[in-house]
């Protein structure tokens, strides 16, 4: 009789095959999720970092920034963060801010909406070139029309109001609205438009009840690109405005007088920029993980 | 999707049109005009046509800048577009992770440009900046005002904490639309990682990509508050990128027509790129799905 003679069913020893493959598998994957998940973390090291720094150096005074080098705060202070919310020239630069973003988005949501629909739609004359037209406006560096909105906006009266800052972003944030929304709505099926006519929907009515909240997910991720681009925005926003309307990142500059440079007050006001966006991320993060590439795949 | 001829939809556009074009037409008509006068005052100037613009295309300096400018954007491209990719592949999928990974890495999109460029500032300077007293700590003359190779290198650095986030916000969206389908027969296929990668995640990635790249190289063609905060331009003019180049002539300097030429200059440099990579990247992606049909 020799060993190679089966002894046990056949059923037997396929699932103990299966299991042992299962066995290497889970452990070969255990690693590969360990390898993938210490990459990443390297990564958000490296994001954080100098954020953390800037943290870091907010609770600091000067003298302590200047003084010793230590990684975290030895005598923790909150007079930074007091010393800009008690100045109204300081805290009144978030207002103006955040007006004027709030503003350039409803905007530029409000006119992107109708013309997205225009050109995922429908074929009109000149259809494909007002779309690279518009592209174009989105590769004009600042820097080209600083002087000509200067005079525009100045012969027309808006100069330093939330309102000319809010207006001059539309030439970069339009189009990128134009852009995503249009993926966005491509990728809803024509039939839902014409079933909707055939019940009787009008076009405003069907737009809003109908269209609108089936891309909800796209407008949100829209919000988010049309608020980080004007929050962040600089050259712009700092030449159409003198005091009244005067953003954030222009007052920052301030910091720097004919006696140095105050870090502390600098960095806190850096992390008071930081807050806003995090907001906003919170809010579309859903959004932006499920929606974004919807019709643009 | 077949679209319906309907000449009515203009009515549509025309908001937008209208908004657009008063911020776009009337100050590109204003730097045309600038471009082939000599402006003295508001009421003085000269006709003086192309004379500026021989002028900007045979001055060195701008010839430099224009250099260092495709450099640095070609770098960042090369650098941001493979780690967004990467990042993007190794976030997690679901649960209280993602939504955290995600907002971590958001973060600094969110923040003002010139806060960026002093953030840096705060975290490379050799005297309280962390990563600045580490380098020294390890022994080497770290100084970014004046070296300029370490000022170089800074500036990418800054760049790739700075925009590789929106790469990889894109493809993370990208990736999340695929089909689980796509995955499945892949495995029944015995696929490798490679190869799934390769022909189901790339290609469907293509059009986000087209968004992020051709952002990405319109905003590194006008950078100007990061490096102008962080090292002014310097050392010697080692990261004076062209929009600084330009904002000293116009507003420093208020040189009106030798900017204005530059900046159509400029413009059209942008423009031109722009279209090549457009067409270039469009054509690529209607040759894939031939070939996926076949």
């Amino acid at each position: 009789m020799t060993s190679s003679v089966p002894t046990t069913p056949d059923r037997v020893r396929r699932q103990a095959a299966e299991a042992a493959a299962k066995r290497r598998k889970r452990t070969r994957s255990a690693t590969v999720r360990w390898r993938r998940r210490a990459l990443l973390g390297f990564y958000l090291i490296f994001v954080i970092l100098p954020i953390y720094w800037l943290l870091n150096l907010s609770f600091q005074s000067n003298s302590e920034i200047l003084g010793t080098f230590s990684f975290w705060p030895r005598s923790f202070t909150l007079g930074n963060y007091v010393g800009i919310f008690t100045d109204a020239n300081w805290y009144m630069g978030y207002v103006n801010s955040l007006a004027y973003v709030l503003m350039n988005m409803l905007i530029s949501i409000s006119v992107a909406l109708p013309a997205a629909y225009a050109f995922s739609r429908f074929k009109f004359i000149g259809d494909k070139h007002l779309f690279f037209w518009l592209l174009t406006n989105l590769m004009a560096p600042p820097a080209v029309f600083l002087l000509p909105y200067f005079q525009l906006y100045y012969s027309v009266g808006l100069f330093d109001t939330h309102i000319a800052v809010a207006l001059a972003h539309c030439l970069f944030n339009i189009p990128l609205a134009v852009w995503i929304l249009e993926g966005f709505m491509s990728g809803v099926p024509k039939e839902v438009d014409e079933t909707a006519y055939i019940d009787g929907y009008s076009f405003p009515a069907f737009f809003v009840k109908i269209f609108l909240p089936m891309i909800r997910s796209g407008i949100g991720v829209t919000l988010f690109f049309l608020f980080m681009f004007s929050w962040v925005e600089l050259l712009l926003s700092r030449t159409l405005t003198a005091t009244n309307a005067q953003p954030i990142a222009s007052i920052m500059t301030r910091t720097s007088t004919a006696s140095g440079i105050d870090w502390g007050t600098l960095a806190a006001a850096g992390v008071l920029t930081i807050i806003p966006g995090i907001v906003v991320v919170y809010f579309v993060r859903n959004h932006i993980a499920k929606g974004f590439a919807l019709g643009r795949t | 999707m077949n679209k319906v001829q309907n000449n009515r939809a203009w009515f549509l556009i025309l908001p937008m049109l209208l908004l657009v074009a008063f911020s776009a037409i009337v100050p590109l008509m204003t730097v045309v005009n600038y471009s082939v006068q000599d402006v003295f005052d508001a009421n003085t100037r000269f006709f003086t046509g192309t004379e500026w613009f021989e002028v900007m295309l045979n001055d060195r300096a701008l010839q430099a800048a224009l250099l260092r400018q495709f450099a640095f954007s070609f770098t960042i491209l090369a650098i941001e577009v493979p780690l967004g990719i990467g990042i993007a592949l190794l976030m997690p999928k679901r649960g209280w992770q993602a939504s955290a990974v995600l907002i971590l890495i958001t973060l600094p999109l969110l923040i003002p440009w010139n806060v960026v460029g002093s953030i840096w500032q705060l975290f490379t300077r050799s005297d309280i900046g962390l990563m600045g007293v580490s380098i020294r700590e390890l022994g080497y003359a770290y100084n970014i005002t004046r070296n300029p190779s370490d000022a170089w290198v800074t500036i990418i650095l800054m760049d790739v904490w700075h925009w590789t986030p929106l790469i990889a916000l894109l493809c993370y969206s990208g990736l999340r639309a695929i089909p689980d389908a796509y995955y499945q027969a892949a495995r029944i296929d015995r696929a490798s990682k490679w190869a799934v990668f390769r022909y189901i995640q790339l290609p469907k990635l293509t059009n986000v990509l087209v968004i992020g790249v051709l952002l990405r190289f319109m905003h590194s063609f006008m950078i100007y508050a990061e490096p102008f905060v962080l090292t002014g331009g310097g050392p010697g003019s080692s990261t004076t990128f062209l929009s600084q180049t330009l904002t000293t002539m116009a507003i420093g300097q208020r040189d009106l027509g030798p900017s204005a030429a530059f900046s159509l200059i400029y413009f059209l440099i942008i423009l031109l790129v722009c279209w090549v990579f457009y067409t270039a990247i469009m054509n690529s992606q209607k040759d894939n799905t031939t070939q996926g049909g076949a």
